[in-house]
C-alpha cells in the first residue's frame, strides 16, 4: 500500500429511509494516521453517517471501502474486525459487567480458544484468557481505569464511562476509530483532558481518527481536516481556518444568511 | 495466578459434588431413605438441569424463551424412541435427546432469535405448542395416548447428567464466549459494534441450552413410565421459567435453588395442584412488585465468599424500545 | 359449496378472534405489554354469561351487557394491582407478571367452582338456519357476527370520535407528552383496559353461544391465536386486529376443511412464526427500526 492510497475511501455513499434521503453523496477520504473532524448542526445525518461506516445501516448508495476492500452489506461485527470501531453518542457499556470485563468482550474476536476448550477447560483457554485479562489491564492503565476494572460498568461516574467506552472501542484493535460526540456532557476541563487523551492513543497506537462533534469550536482546535455535514450533505471540507471562514458553513449554523 | 486459584476452587467442589453424589448412591441402595423421598429426589434433579438450561438462555443471553418444554419434549420423545423403539442402551438415548433437542433449537433458534423481547417470547411460545400438537398427531410415538416408556433413570445417570450440566454451563459462562452472550444481553447494538456475532452466541446459547433440555427429557420420560403431548404444554414451559425467574435472572445457583425449593414446595401440595398454581402466580406477582430481580439477583452462591469479585448478570431490558 | 360453507364458520370464528384480538392490540398499543391475562377475561366473560343466563334466568343480550361490564371491571382491577406499579419496570417483569395474573385468574376460577365444564343453554335463540347458495348459516352464526360487527363499528367511533378515543390514540403515541398536555394517563389506560376487557366478555358469551362448552382453562388457546391474529394485523393497530382475526379464523376452517382438523391449532403459531420472520410489523403495520 502507497502512502497515497486513503484507509477510508467513501464514494457518493448515501442511505434513505423510504422517501427520505437522510444522507446523500457524501465523498469522503481518510489517509493513514489523520485525526479529521466531521460537524454539523443537530440533524445533519453525522450519526446516520457513522451507522453506515459501521453497517448498522446498509447504504441504499455508493460505497465505502476500507483499505480498498469494499465493505457495504457486511453486518457490524465483521466491519469491527475489518478495522472500524466505534464509541456512542449515548453511551452504552455492558452496565452489568465489570469495567475489565467490558474491555474483554471488545478482545473477543482476537481470542484464539474455542468454544469446546472453554467448556471442558483445555490449557487453551487458560493461556488465552490470560492473555486477554493482561492485555485489557493495559488498555484500561493507558486510561488511568485500571483501579477500578472490578466495578460495575455501571457505577461509574460519567466521565469514567465515557472514556471507558473508547477504551472499549480501543480494545478492539481498529485502524479506523470513530468517535461520537465523545466530549458530550463534559465540562471544559475534562474535555480538554479527553482531547489531550485522543491525541495520545492516536500516537500510541497509529491510528486514524474521526471524530463528530457539535461543538465546533472545540473540533477547529484538534482535528486537522474537517467535514461539514448539513441537510445530510457534504456542504464543505478542509483546514478549520478555511471552514471557519466558509459562508455556506456559517449559514448553515446561523440559518438563513443575511444578506 | 488468579486463574489458577479458580482451577483448584472448581476442581475441589468438582470432589465434593463426587463425593456428595457416592454417598446419596449408598443411602439409595440401602434404603435409608425411602421412596417417595427418592422419587422427589429425581424430581429436583430434573428441574436443576432444566433451570440452568433455561439460564443459559434467558439469565445470560437475555433471550426471553417460554417454550423450553418444547425442548424438554423432543428429548423425551427422542430418547424414548431410542430405547423402546430401536431397544438401544440409555446413554445412547440420553445422548439423542439432547442432540435432537439442540437441533431442534437451532431450527427455531436460527429464524425466530432475530426477534427481540415480547416477540421472542411469543414465537417461543409458539413454538412449543407447535412441538406438543406434533407429537400429537405422530402415531408413531402414541399420539394423544402417548408412549410407555421403561424406568432406566438411576441416580448414577441422573446426578451425572445435573453434574455435567452445571459444569459445562459454567465454564461456557466464565470465558470470553459467556461473556460476549452476556454483552448480547447487555447491549446488542454495543455487543455488534465490539465484533460479536450477537446472532451467533445467540443461536449457540439457545442451542446450548436446548441440548441440556433434552438431556433432562431422556431423563424425564425414563422415570414416568408414560409420556404424553400434554406433559410438555405451556405450563411445563412456565413451571421451568419460574426457577429462573425466581432464583434471579442471571443467577445460576439462583435458578439451581429455586429449583430444589418449588420442586420441595410442589411434592407438599401435589394433592392440591389448584392450591399449588395460585400459591405459585401470587408468589411470580409479588416478587415482580417487590423483588424483580428474584431471590439471588444477579449473585452466584460462591460471590458470598469470595470478597471483591464482580457479580455478572442482571438483565438488561431497554423497555423504551418501541416495536410497533 | 363444502368450501364455502367452511368459510362462514371461518368468518363466525375469527369474529370471536377479532373481539379478542382488539383487547391484545389495545393494551399493546397503549402500555407496550401482552396482557396474557387476556385470554382469562374471555374465559371470565363466558362464565358470567353462562350464570347470567342459568342462574338469573335472563335473555341474551342482558346477559352479554352484565358479562361485558364485569369484565371491564376486572380489567381495570387487574391493570391498577398488578400492572400500574409496573409501568416502569422491564418488559420482561411485566410479561412475567402478566403470566402470574392469567395462572392466578385459571386456577382461582378452578380453586372456587372446580374443573368442570358447563354447557350453554342451546334454546336460547330459535335454532333456525339461513339457507343461501347451498350454505347454511346458523342462527347463532348471524347473532355472533352481527355482536361483533356492532362492537367493532362501536369501537372505532369510540376511538375515533370521542374525547377519551383521542387521549387513547395520544397516550399510545406518545405516553410523556400527552400527559403534558394534561391527559389523564392513568384514566385513560384504565379505560383502554376496560374498553379491551369488555370485548373479551362479549367474545366469551359469543363464544359459549357458538361452542355450547365451556371451561376454566378455556381461555389458553384462543387466547394465544387471538394474540396471533393481533400479531398478523399488526400489533398495536385497531382495524389490523380484525382483520387479523377473521383472516385467521378463516385459516383454521380452511385447514380442517382440507382434512388436517388435529393439526388445527398448530396452523396458529405456525403463521405466527412465519409472520414474525417476514413481516413482524404485521399486514398493517409499518416497521419501526431502533434508534442507535
Amino acid at each position: 500500500m502507497t502512502a497515497n492510497t486513503p484507509l477510508l475511501k467513501v464514494n457518493n455513499a448515501g442511505i434513505r429511509f423510504g422517501g427520505l434521503k437522510a444522507v446523500s453523496d457524501v465523498n469522503l477520504e481518510l489517509k493513514q494516521g489523520e485525526l479529521v473532524g466531521l460537524i454539523g448542526p443537530n440533524g445533519a445525518g453525522k450519526t446516520t453517517f457513522f451507522n453506515l461506516l459501521t453497517g448498522v445501516y446498509v447504504p441504499t448508495e455508493g460505497s465505502i471501502e476500507l483499505d480498498g476492500e469494499k465493505l457495504n452489506g457486511q453486518p457490524p461485527y465483521k466491519i469491527t474486525k475489518k478495522g472500524i470501531s466505534r464509541t456512542f453518542q449515548n453511551i452504552r457499556l455492558f452496565n452489568e459487567l465489570s469495567v475489565l470485563d467490558n474491555v474483554k468482550v471488545a478482545y473477543h474476536s482476537l481470542a484464539k480458544h474455542s468454544i469446546m476448550s472453554s467448556i471442558f477447560r483445555l490449557p487453551k483457554h487458560f493461556s488465552e484468557e490470560k492473555y486477554m485479562e493482561e492485555k485489557a489491564i493495559e488498555f484500561l492503565k493507558i486510561f488511568s481505569l485500571d483501579n477500578v476494572m472490578h466495578e460495575t460498568a455501571k457505577n461509574l461516574p460519567y466521565g469514567q464511562q465515557r472514556r471507558l467506552e473508547i477504551a472499549r472501542a480501543l480494545a478492539a484493535n481498529p485502524k479506523l476509530l470513530l468517535l461520537d460526540e465523545p466530549a458530550a456532557g463534559m465540562n471544559p476541563q475534562e474535555t480538554e483532558e479527553l482531547m489531550n487523551l485522543i491525541a495520545l492513543i492516536r500516537k500510541k497506537f497509529d491510528l486514524t481518527i474521526l471524530l463528530i462533534e457539535h461543538d465546533m469550536l472545540l473540533v477547529m482546535g484538534v482535528c486537522e481536516r474537517i467535514y461539514v455535514l448539513d441537510h445530510g450533505q457534504l456542504i464543505a471540507d478542509g483546514t478549520p481556518e478555511q471552514i471557519r471562514n466558509n459562508p455556506k458553513v456559517i449559514e448553515a449554523y446561523l440559518g438563513e444568511e443575511v444578506s | 495466578m488468579n486463574i489458577l486459584k479458580h482451577a483448584k476452587g472448581f476442581w475441589s467442589s468438582i470432589v465434593l459434588a463426587i463425593v456428595f453424589g457416592v454417598v446419596m448412591q449408598f443411602l439409595i441402595t440401602g434404603e435409608i431413605i425411602n421412596f417417595f423421598y427418592v422419587n422427589t429426589l429425581y424430581f429436583i434433579g430434573i428441574n436443576i438441569i432444566l433451570a440452568a438450561s433455561l439460564h443459559l438462555i434467558i439469565g445470560i443471553t437475555g433471550q426471553f424463551s417460554i417454550g423450553h418444554a418444547g425442548f424438554l419434549a423432543v428429548g423425551a420423545y427422542a430418547s424414548a424412541i431410542i430405547t423402546m423403539k430401536l431397544e438401544l442402551p440409555f446413554a445412547f438415548g440420553l445422548l439423542a435427546g439432547g442432540v435432537a433437542a439442540a437441533i431442534a433449537g437451532l431450527i427455531i433458534g436460527i429464524p425466530t432469535l432475530r426477534l427481540k423481547g415480547d416477540y421472542l417470547a411469543i414465537a417461543t411460545l409458539g413454538f412449543g405448542e407447535i412441538v406438543r400438537i406434533v407429537f400429537l398427531n405422530i402415531e408413531y410415538v402414541g399420539g394423544a395416548s402417548g408412549m410407555t416408556v421403561t424406568q432406566l433413570t438411576t441416580w448414577p445417570w441422573l446426578f451425572g447428567s445435573i453434574l455435567l450440566t452445571l459444569i459445562v454451563i459454567r465454564n461456557f459462562t466464565n470465558s470470553t464466549h459467556g461473556r460476549a452472550c452476556i454483552s448480547v444481553r447487555e447491549n446488542e447494538i454495543a455487543a455488534d459494534a465490539m465484533g460479536i456475532n450477537t446472532t451467533y452466541y445467540k443461536v449457540i446459547a439457545f442451542a446450548i441450552g436446548a441440548f441440556f433440555a433434552g438431556v433432562a427429557g431422556a431423563l424425564y420420560a425414563h422415570n414416568f413410565f408414560i409420556i404424553q403431548p400434554t406433559n410438555f404444554g405451556f405450563l411445563k414451559s412456565f413451571d421451568i421459567l419460574i426457577f429462573v425467574v425466581l432464583g434471579g435472572l442471571g443467577s445460576m445457583s439462583g435458578a439451581v435453588l429455586a429449583a430444589i425449593l418449588l420442586t420441595i414446595v410442589s411434592t407438599f401440595l401435589q394433592s392440591y395442584p389448584e392450591l399449588r398454581m395460585i400459591i405459585y402466580s401470587l408468589v411470580l406477582i409479588i416478587m415482580m412488585l417487590y423483588r424483580p430481580q428474584g431471590i439471588m439477583g444477579t449473585r452466584e452462591l460462591t460471590s458470598f465468599f469470595k470478597i471483591g469479585k464482580s457479580a455478572k448478570g442482571g438483565v438488561n431490558d431497554d423497555s423504551k424500545h418501541t416495536v410497533a | 359449496m363444502e368450501f364455502l360453507q367452511q368459510l362462514v364458520n371461518g368468518v363466525s370464528l375469527g369474529s370471536i378472534y377479532a373481539l379478542i384480538a382488539l383487547g391484545y392490540t389495545m393494551v399493546y398499543g397503549i402500555v407496550k405489554l401482552i396482557n396474557f391475562a387476556h385470554g382469562d377475561i374471555f374465559m371470565v366473560g363466558a362464565f358470567i354469561g353462562f350464570y347470567s343466563i342459568t342462574i338469573l334466568d335472563l335473555g341474551f343480550f342482558p346477559s352479554l351487557l352484565i358479562s361485558m361490564v364485569t369484565c371491564a371491571i376486572l380489567g381495570v382491577l387487574i391493570e391498577r394491582i398488578a400492572y400500574k406499579p409496573l409501568r416502569n419496570a422491564t418488559r420482561i417483569a411485566a410479561l412475567i407478571t402478566a403470566i402470574g395474573v392469567s395462572l392466578l385468574i385459571e386456577y382461582g376460577v378452578i380453586y372456587v367452582r372446580g374443573a368442570q365444564p358447563e354447557a350453554y343453554p342451546g334454546d336460547l335463540i330459535p335454532a333456525t338456519s339461513l339457507d343461501f347458495l347451498g350454505v347454511k348459516v346458523s342462527s347463532q352464526s348471524l347473532l355472533i357476527l352481527g355482536t361483533s360487527v356492532v362492537l367493532m363499528i362501536l369501537l372505532q367511533f369510540i376511538v375515533h370520535k370521542t374525547k377519551i378515543g383521542k387521549a387513547m390514540r395520544a397516550v399510545s403515541h406518545d405516553m410523556d407528552a400527552a400527559r403534558l398536555m394534561g391527559i389523564n394517563v392513568n384514566n385513560t389506560i384504565s379505560a383502554t383496559f376496560a374498553i379491551g376487557s369488555a370485548l373479551a366478555g362479549a367474545a366469551g358469551v359469543a363464544f359459549g353461544m357458538y361452542y355450547t362448552k365451556i371451561e376454566p382453562l378455556m381461555g389458553i388457546i384462543p387466547g394465544l391465536k387471538a394474540f396471533v391474529a393481533a400479531v398478523l394485523g399488526g400489533i398495536g393497530i385497531i382495524p389490523g386486529a380484525m382483520v387479523g382475526g377473521l383472516l385467521l379464523g378463516v385459516i383454521e376452517s380452511l385447514v380442517s376443511a382440507a382434512g388436517f382438523s388435529l393439526w388445527r391449532d398448530g396452523v396458529a403459531f405456525v403463521v405466527l412464526i412465519l409472520i414474525l420472520i417476514f413481516r413482524p410489523a404485521g399486514l398493517f403495520g409499518k416497521n419501526v427500526r431502533e434508534k442507535v
